[in-house]
């Protein structure tokens, strides 16, 4: 029996099944085809354009179709890294799909009609798209081609709402670009470049794979996942000019607190039910991730004992504090790889203090008697791992640096707001390339190597041919002591790195991380983690400061 | 007054009562016998810094890292790595910032003719078609790109090649941009008149040695037409007010060729003397110079010499024009002419000149000997100096020095010494001793005249 309501959900497996009468559907064809279908289904909605632009304008395309090219290319380099083809199958089809009928660009009854905008259009019938007569636009100048600024965009608002008499028309290579960029209506999601990889990373999430969102994301930088000119998969019909630069041209990478608030913005937008718990098993689960960021922080192994007890006292590794539950919005977003950063700090606090004075002397402690038994299995010594460690990270650290200020952002498809830019872009983009391929011979053989094949390890330390010495073995003593049958360290100490926490809804963050302020032993874990998972410090050493208000609650509450 | 504080009274403590959290650092201190003092609240918006003004975007960033890469590199001479950054710098001129884009030609210009100048693998040719590149791009770089590419050719030899470009340069027309790159355009007229003259004198070379008459007189029309062209430009650029050294000369040379001495005399005056250039010492010593060349009066030249002075008194033509002065018939000048040569040995270079010191001395010499009343002179040239000279010039250590290497310098100097220090100052005792040790005639004289002078007018002489 099949009822008419449309009302579908997801269920455990990944399957549709229609809310009212319950029945999980079997049967499910692919509607999305390896090349883009021709807005076979779209174009009934929206009436079409009667006249030609100047421009060659190829296929009418939406906006939401460029951003399912760009999802598709992005799950595909996904897979490619050994995500689960379900993931792009299954999971980020049916959330797109979601996505669209929510926002009502497609699957739905009533979908958007911009009137405004095809009233408008419908009039400039024979007007020339050239003479766009937006402020902005105005000052363009064969010469050095006064090309728009992200200022002129701040006029857009306003012409969706002139009147049908003005005869401005918004120059855009999609058909609904212009109209793209208003000034959203409560309840409303655009989505962005950052947003798509909020939905990879919803999706990923659901299936649970073995990647942080700062893998996610690393990926993205170091080009493994197409993102900064995603658009160039848009097939050569669709073309892409004028305010359509403004949505899919890409000026900064993405930035993790921007992504990972999208996802929780993107999961209550499209109604997603719980999602699959994360259990103790699960590789987002604290314990599981500590051991990865032990092990490329060449830290012992005996830390992570610790990292368990500190993350059963506070109860991060309860399933329902881990798992993202869109309905429930009390429910913390959590910040999987954050969470466990932090959680090792927390621990080398507890157990060295990091106050630059109680580390060091154990570790010439530590040291001196390491020296004495050779045999045995050597104390951690804090301040050889520091050296060791230092060493690699500023190499590393550089490297990267050097690699980001050698970045290259444009591509061989030129982007320009109009007909009469384009010759100039072109022209320059040659210029450039030229210019390019001249200098590129003056450089070194050290040429623009094919990307290694990214890992989830950054930093690799078992190995025999490193120089450097691996950790992990190495064992907790000095700083551990007997006590009631369970082991306790020898430091009684701890200081706190905040008494209070800031009002996250004035300041947007609950700490603030002023350097100075703390010891060179936290400042220095503290980069480690942030080179490691390419985030802020200050991001990190938030997640400690809310840790510890968690682990000495009862201390602080009866100050 | 009163009102205003109140008005802050009550803000504040609406602002108490609305946020508990917030733990105010205002101060209230009330007491019944003194007026309530009410420190101001800072409004709630300056209780948040927020950064303001744009953010600037990832690429911008990642760009200006690149930048300090790039100026590193150069400042350590490893051109190979600034070539490697320098690739994704380029970026820079596809900014999407109208502002970058705009200032980016000019950067990566002179970063790339900086690399490509001191680069093992670079070459002219390469330098070439990198200047060929970036004068296109954005039309405001034009000439000014053309101008530095043409330098660089002149530096390396490459004279036609220079001049050909100053061609092409010249005949640059683009509508508005035309007028408002008027002074560069100046500029490159100038310099292609520079190459003209080069030209020109290189015809005239030709025509010299050549036997054949007909050929001769070919290369002569040459050699003509290149005057024309640079007469008119170096004209055109000698109007606005600035240092043309180097046009100046070549017109003046050019202009004496042809005989036009009107011409000259009026282009170094203006050239000199027109306030509105700036202040030259190379234009009164051009003019001076043509003068001389003329054979124009004495007095005209003084006059000329005059400004000269004033302007660097340390100049090599005064002593032409200290001789000038003391061969008028005017006391003035004569005066004045002591001060000249006073001046001149104030400098450090002057210090081993021996023509000055000579000079010195005969002037000091026949003042005491015609009868001693423009003695006063001296005494006022001396007073200024007596404090420094004696250290400056006639020390022990130098006299040494000066009679090792240059036994006539040490020779007038002793004599200026003991005139003006006395004769019992260390640098006459010395030379004196020397010049009788070594037999020299001259000595005997001298130290007479010396011991019959220095007493009279050195009464409180101090060494």
């Amino acid at each position: 029996m099949q009822c008419c309501i449309i009302n579908w959900g997801l269920t455990d497996e990944g399957k549709f099944y229609c809310k009212s009468c319950h029945n999980v559907i079997e049967r499910t064809t692919e509607v999305l085809t390896s090349d883009v279908v021709p807005n076979t289904k779209i174009q009934s909605i929206s009436k079409g354009l009667r006249k030609r632009k100047k421009i060659d304008k190829g296929w009418e395309w939406y906006v939401c179709e460029g951003f399912q090219c760009i999802l598709k290319k992005q799950a595909e380099a996904l897979q490619a890294l050994g995500v689960s083809p379900q993931m792009k199958d299954e999971i980020l089809c049916n959330f797109w799909r979601c996505y669209l009928q929510k926002s009502k660009q497609a699957y739905c009854s009533m979908p958007v009609t911009d009137n405004a905008l095809i009233s408008d259009i419908g009039t400039d019938v024979d007007s020339e798209p050239e003479r766009i007569s937006l402020h902005g636009f105005s000052s363009f100048s064969e010469s050095d081609g006064d090309l728009q600024t992200e200022s002129s965009f701040g006029r857009v608002s306003s012409i969706g709402k002139a009147s049908a008499t003005e005869t401005t028309s918004v120059c855009s290579g999609s058909v609904d670009g212009g109209s793209y960029l208003l000034k959203r209506k409560k309840g409303d999601l655009k989505m962005s470049m950052p947003m798509t990889l909020s939905l990879c990373y919803l999706a990923l999430l659901w299936l649970r794979e073995p990647v942080t969102l700062s893998d996610l994301l690393r990926f993205v930088l170091d080009g493994h996942i197409p993102y900064l000119n995603a658009f160039q998969c848009f097939p050569e019909e669709m073309k892409l000019y004028g305010v359509d630069l403004k949505i899919f041209r890409v000026e900064s990478w993405p930035v993790y607190e921007d992504v990972h608030k999208k996802m929780y913005e993107l999961a209550a937008f499209l109604d997603l039910p719980c999602f699959p718990a994360i259990t103790n098993s699960c590789f987002l689960h604290p314990n599981i991730l500590c051991i990865k960021y032990l092990m490329e922080a060449n830290l012992p192994d005996e830390l992570h004992n610790w990292t368990c007890r500190v993350v059963k006292k506070i109860n991060v590794g309860e399933t329902d504090f881990l798992t993202l539950d869109p309905v429930n919005k009390s429910t913390r977003k959590v910040k999987y790889d954050v969470l466990a950063a932090a959680l090792i700090i927390v621990v080398l606090k507890l157990l060295f203090l990091l106050d630059d004075q109680y580390e060091w002397l154990h570790a010439s402690f530590a040291r001196k008697r390491n020296q004495k038994n050779k045999e045995e299995c050597p104390w951690f010594d804090f301040k050889k791992w520091y050296t060791i460690i230092k060493k690699s990270l500023d190499v590393e650290q550089k490297k990267l640096d050097e690699e980001r200020a050698r970045c290259l952002w444009k591509c061989e498809k030129p982007l320009f707001y109009s007909a009469k830019e384009k010759y100039i872009v072109l022209k320059r983009r040659q210029t450039v390339v030229n210019l390019q391929r001249q200098f590129g011979s003056l450089s070194g053989s050290m040429q623009v190597s094919e990307k290694q094949k990214p890992s989830s390890f950054q930093l690799n330390w078992a190995e025999e041919n490193t120089d450097g010495i691996c950790f992990h073995g190495h064992i907790l003593e000095g700083i551990l002591q007997e006590k009631d049958n369970s082991l306790t360290t020898t430091n009684t100490k701890y200081w706190l790195c905040t008494v209070k926490l800031c009002n996250e809804k004035i300041c947007g963050h609950l700490t603030h991380y002023k350097e100075s302020d703390f010891p060179q032993s936290y400042q220095f874990v503290l980069n480690l983690f942030s080179f490691l998972l390419r985030v802020p410090a200050s991001l990190i050493h938030e997640e400690v400061c809310l840790i510890e208000h968690k682990l000495f609650k009862t201390k602080l509450r009866r100050r | 007054m009163d009102s205003f504080v109140e008005q802050l009274t009550r803000g504040a403590e609406e602002e108490f009562t609305e946020e508990s959290a917030w733990d105010g650092s205002a101060v209230r201190i009330e007491s019944s016998s003194l007026p309530a003092i009410h420190l101001p609240v800072l409004p709630r918006y300056l209780q948040h810094t927020t950064t303001g003004g744009r953010k600037a975007t990832g690429f911008q960033e990642t760009k200006t890292a690149c930048f300090n890469y790039i100026h590193e590199a150069l400042l350590e001479n490893q051109w190979q790595r600034a070539a490697e950054f320098m690739t994704a710098y380029l970026e820079t001129l596809e900014s999407t910032s109208a502002e970058h884009r705009m200032a980016a030609p000019e950067v990566v210009w002179r970063i790339g003719a900086e690399i490509l100048c001191h680069h093992s693998k670079s070459s002219i040719e390469e330098f070439n078609y990198f200047a060929e590149r970036i004068k296109n791009v954005g039309v405001k770089n034009y000439l000014k790109v053309c101008l530095e590419h043409v330098f660089h050719l002149l530096c390396n030899g490459l004279i036609d090649d220079a001049y050909r470009n100053l061609s092409l340069a010249e005949g640059w027309r683009y509508g508005e941009q035309t007028a408002a790159h008027d002074k560069e355009m100046k500029l490159i007229q100038a310099y292609k008149g520079l190459l003209d003259y080069y030209n020109w004198s290189e015809k005239r070379k030709a025509m010299l040695e050549l036997d054949d008459d007909d050929l001769a007189q070919f290369v002569e029309q040459e050699m003509h037409s290149f005057f024309r062209q640079a007469a008119v430009n170096f004209k055109e650029i000698i109007k606005i007010p600035g240092v043309w050294d180097p046009f100046v000369k070549c017109y003046v040379e050019l202009l004496e060729f042809y005989e036009d001495y009107d011409e000259v005399r009026q282009v170094l005056s203006e050239y000199a003397y027109n306030s509105k250039f700036p202040s030259n010492p190379n234009a009164h010593v051009y003019l001076y110079q043509f003068l001389k060349r003329q054979g124009e009066s004495k007095k005209t030249r003084i006059a000329v010499l005059k400004i000269l002075h004033e302007l660097v008194p340390s100049h090599e033509l005064m002593l032409e024009y200290n001789a000038m002065l003391q061969k008028s018939k005017k006391r003035k000048k004569h005066r004045l002419g002591l001060q000249v040569i006073f001046t001149v040995l104030d400098f450090a270079g002057w210090k081993e000149h021996v023509k000055a010191w000579s000079c010195l001395a005969k002037q000091i010499k026949q003042i005491l000997e015609n009868s001693s009343k423009h003695l006063y002179w001296i005494m006022e040239e001396w007073n200024s100096r007596k404090d420094w000279w004696p250290a400056f010039h006639f020390s022990h250590h130098l006299a040494k020095i000066n009679w090792q290497e240059n036994e006539s310098l040490a020779c007038e100097k002793a004599f200026v010494a003991g005139i003006l220090l006395g004769k019992d100052c260390k640098y006459f005792r010395y030379v004196s001793h020397q010049g009788h040790k070594a037999k020299k005639g001259r000595f005997q004289t001298m130290k007479k005249f010396v011991k019959k002078h220095s007493s009279s007018h050195n009464p409180s002489v101090s060494i």
